[in-house]
């Protein structure tokens, strides 16, 4: 059923008249055309398609349209802030905590949102937090890394 | 990549006749020096389908001074973008960030075979910089007239010739290229750097394409989106041998918005929402015949056996029963190793545009030559009018170099006048993926009273070759390979198989070094020193020698309680050892891996911290196959159909990992995409026995299985 949709993207208000039971992922990806946030399995597996829903790293692909009104959500796009990259952003390119790319946006929301719930988390913390994020390059030890070069550099967040 | 910037490039105006000759290939990218190069390994222009004929690589230096490198190689993390820059920078004398790598554009980019096989540095390093040389020194002759001064008296400098006597005199890369139209071959007379020349190469770089992928704006071929395109999602049989009886469509194209397309065997469903199309699809109703088949997991190992053919003799030397009757001790074992699957994050993708009698595409592939190819045959359209456009690739590791779904969204875009998305599900990708083979190797050997290894007769079923001859000291040594590692004769495997990262080395090396193993325990030997006593291969055993120092291997003979394994093998040219250390729970049999170290000779690394952070990669999504992959199925019907069923490595698994690179800056670059994962499965199995006595023969080295075998 179509219904209207108000919800925050990436900081601006956005309306939309979508049937209420699509999933956010592929509003995101068609309708609007931000195709930072990616499919990897579409059952909530691999966290390829995490976005934050205010502040929460939730999976996309599980999430209906009707489960986002009026409320807040982040993408990949969203972390730049005028030009700036996200201290994750830049750590994951520092210390080269990705190899094709195609798992990074769900990694880096996801630890987005570990580390503001956490913002100094232990290494093993930081694994739990990451665990159910699947990279099959085998990226792991350096998106560990970048997380925690990260944390530093946000001083608590 | 880089290739959007030349999208914009008059499409048409490079098809037809144009391909001919080298000169008109040129012709339409404007002015520059361009250097051409061929590719020198060995079968791949006997492969080549299409001209030009004598080179398959060029670079331009722009009349902007930038370079640019055109090759049909893509980047699917392994980080070619930067190696292959950097070796062109280094040789020209710029600096890493005027180089553009335009890749894997069959319009723009020579043809090239594809991006597997850890051949791109390997190949494709030495031309490259014999190109850059070249250039160099085309870019000097053109100096030398301008600043009126002999060649041996200038310098280079980030694209800055300059006269040694008088460094205010000077002309810059661009302002040489600019008006030039100069072609030339790259002779290989013109010396290519020595290793204390380098500047670029030899030191670790950060990845060209990491800003891309950090902010989300990489492009894969799912976020290809051209104005009016559909997503296709296409009826699928329940197994590969299912035969549709009947099929009712009528409620699919009810759906608001919906084209359903039927042509032969192919059924799809079109929306310009592809959740839409999926919901739709679901509403297709299709009954199958299915054959029964007792072929699993467990028991196709058998069959793999009684239908193999006859062995290839890979290598032979000595007299095996010669060496049978010196043996003091006989070792006849046999290994198993199931089918595994590639599960790139991204699954198969692909968006084609068909206009007219032209098609453009954008695929997830490996082998964008081959694709175009397919398409073009898929089409009936002449190969030139079909461009393959490649976007950056979400993890390939071999799965990728079939296209299937390249020619569905050929299809589908001819039959609906629509450019069309074909992106398969995780459930598609695990049906259609071309699994790893199963594989059995069956192992007679044979040591002597001194622990003296005086035999080997070795059978591979179905990993085939790759990996397969060992690298020991055996006076009396037969090596036989029955059926290729990557597929066979129909009824061979119940559905497709093909390369997984280092095809059939990952079998291979898991059986030879757990046999060694095997022989080492059962002589009373430490593992390390019973193969260096067998081993007269020098590379292999300063690598080892490397592994065991950074290691700190004290010897012992296993099992030890310690819980530490060692495994050697060989691939792409590349030596590599590891160790590791594991600890097993003796209840439940989970093996926790703790450290890794890994040691690897892969002659020159042209970019060390590449070639690490590949090492890391490989040791990781190595430890999938070791412990825990094993794709269940029941004849042609794949059990296994997304993550929560098939396990890869996550996080919790990581290990401590340690990497050496031997420093061998003078050999030429070998592979190093895959090497590091060729020892996993066995140093994995080493460790576990070492720790618990516990002698698993079959991957994955399973809780279960570590379980029935303990004895410590
Ligand atoms: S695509 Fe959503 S969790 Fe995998
Ligand atoms: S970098 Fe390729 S899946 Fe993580």
């Amino acid at each position: 059923m179509k219904e209207r949709i108000k919800f925050t993207l990436n900081g601006k208000t956005t309306e939309l008249d979508v049937d209420s039971d699509r999933k956010l992922l592929w509003v995101l990806r068609t309708d609007l055309g931000l195709t930072g946030t990616k499919y990897g399995c579409g059952e909530g597996f691999c966290g390829a398609c995490t976005v934050l829903i205010d502040g929460e790293a939730e999976r996309s692909c599980q999430t209906s349209m009707i489960e986002i009104k009026n409320r807040t959500v982040v993408t990949i796009e969203g972390l730049e802030k005028d030009g700036d990259l996200h201290p994750l952003q830049k750590a994951f390119m520092d210390n080269d905590a990705l190899q094709c790319g195609y798992c990074t946006p769900g990694m880096i929301l996801n630890a987005y949102a570990m580390l503001s719930n956490n913002p100094d988390p232990t290494e093993q913390q930081i694994i739990d937090g990451m665990e159910d994020n699947l990279c099959r390059c085998g990226a792991h030890k350096r998106i560990i890394k970048a997380i925690q070069v990260a944390a530093k550099s946000m001083g608590g967040f | 990549m880089k290739n959007e910037n030349y999208l914009n490039l008059d499409f048409t105006d490079r098809l037809g006749d144009i391909l001919i000759d080298r000169r008109d290939f040129l012709k339409s990218f404007g002015g520059g020096i361009f250097i051409l190069m061929t590719i020198s390994a060995p079968s791949v222009f006997a492969q080549r389908p299409s001209l030009p004929t004598d080179f398959n690589a060029f670079l331009r230096v722009g009349e902007d001074g930038r370079v640019s490198c055109f090759t049909g190689k893509i980047e699917m993390g392994q980080g070619v973008i930067t190696s292959l820059a950097q070796m062109l920078a280094d040789e020209l004398d710029v600096d890493l960030e005027s180089v553009d790598m335009v890749m894997g554009d069959t319009d723009l980019c020579p043809w090239d075979m594809g991006t597997f096989g850890s051949m791109s540095t390997r190949f494709f390093g030495p031309p490259l910089r014999a190109a850059g040389a070249e250039g160099r020194r085309v870019l000097l002759e053109l100096a030398a007239e301008q600043l009126n001064e002999p060649i041996d008296q200038l310098v280079v400098e980030n694209g800055i010739v300059y006269a040694r006597s008088d460094n205010k005199k000077s002309v810059s890369y661009a302002q040489l290229a600019k008006g030039q139209k100069i072609a030339r071959f790259a002779s290989e007379k013109v010396p290519v750097k020595t290793p204390d020349q380098f500047k670029i190469m030899g030191k670790s770089y950060l990845r060209q394409d990491a800003r891309e992928k950090v902010t989300g704006k990489a492009k894969y071929a799912g976020d290809v989106r051209l104005p009016g395109m559909l997503y296709a999602c296409i009826l699928r049989p329940p197994d590969h041998h299912a035969k549709r009886i009947a099929v009712d469509v009528s409620a699919a194209k009810e759906v608001e918005g919906v084209r359903v397309i039927e042509e032969n065997d192919l059924i799809a469903v079109l929306h310009e929402y592809p959740d839409v199309a999926e919901k739709a699809l679901s509403k297709i109703k299709a009954e199958y015949e299915t054959p029964e088949s007792d072929l699993d997991e467990n028991t196709i190992f058998d069959h793999l056996v009684k239908v193999a053919p006859n062995g290839n003799v890979v290598a032979e030397n000595g007299d095996l029963e010669k060496g049978k009757a010196e043996a003091a001790k006989i070792f006849k074992e046999s290994f198993l190793d199931g089918y595994k699957a590639h599960t790139p994050i991204e699954p198969h993708t692909a968006v084609v545009h068909v206009e007219g009698d032209k098609a453009t595409v954008w695929p997830s592939s490996q082998t964008p030559f081959t694709a175009k190819n397919e398409v073009a045959q898929a089409l009936g359209f002449p190969a030139e009018n079909v461009r393959v456009i490649s976007p950056f690739v979400g993890g390939g590791f071999g799965g990728k170099t079939r296209n299937l779904q390249v020619v569905e969204a050929a299809r589908l875009s001819k039959l609906s006048g629509k450019p069309v998305q074909v992106a398969w599900s995780r459930e598609e990708e695990f049906f259609h993926d071309s699994f790893r083979p199963a594989a059995v190797v069956k192992i007679d050997s044979g040591v002597d009273q001194n622990g003296r290894i005086v035999f080997w007769d070795y059978h591979v079923y179905f990993a085939g070759e790759r990996g397969a001859q060992h690298f020991y000291a055996v006076p009396n040594s037969r090596t036989m390979a029955h059926g290729s590692g990557w597929g066979g004769d129909p009824g061979t495997h119940p559905f497709a198989t093909g390369a997984w990262r280092a095809p059939g080395n990952n079998t291979n090396t898991f059986a030879r070094e757990s046999q060694i193993d095997i022989m080492a325990a059962a002589a009373g030997m430490d593992p390390v020193e019973f193969r260096l006593q067998n081993m007269s291969d020098e590379k292999m055993r300063r690598v080892l020698s490397a592994a065991a120092e950074k290691f700190n291997w004290k010897p012992a003979k296993a099992p030890s309680g310690r819980g530490y394994g060692v495994a050697c093998g060989t691939d792409a040219g590349t030596s590599v050892a590891t160790m590791a250390e594991v600890a097993v729970n003796p209840d439940t049999g989970r093996v926790t891996v703790k450290r890794v170290v890994c040691a690897q000779d892969m002659g020159l690394a042209v970019n060390p911290h590449g070639a690490t952070i590949q090492m890391e990669g490989c040791i990781t999504m190595g430890l999938g196959y070791a412990m825990a992959e094993d794709l269940h199925f029941k004849g042609g019907r794949i059990l296994d159909l997304n993550f929560d069923a098939y396990e890869i490595p996550r996080f919790s698994w990581l290990p401590k990992i340690e990497t050496v690179i031997i420093d061998a800056k003078n050999d030429a670059p070998q592979g190093g995409g895959e090497p590091a994962i060729i020892t996993m499965g066995a140093v994995v199995a080493n460790a576990v026995f070492d720790a618990a006595g516990a002698r698993i023969k079959r991957l994955p080295v399973s809780a279960e299985r570590v379980k029935n075998e303990i004895k410590l």
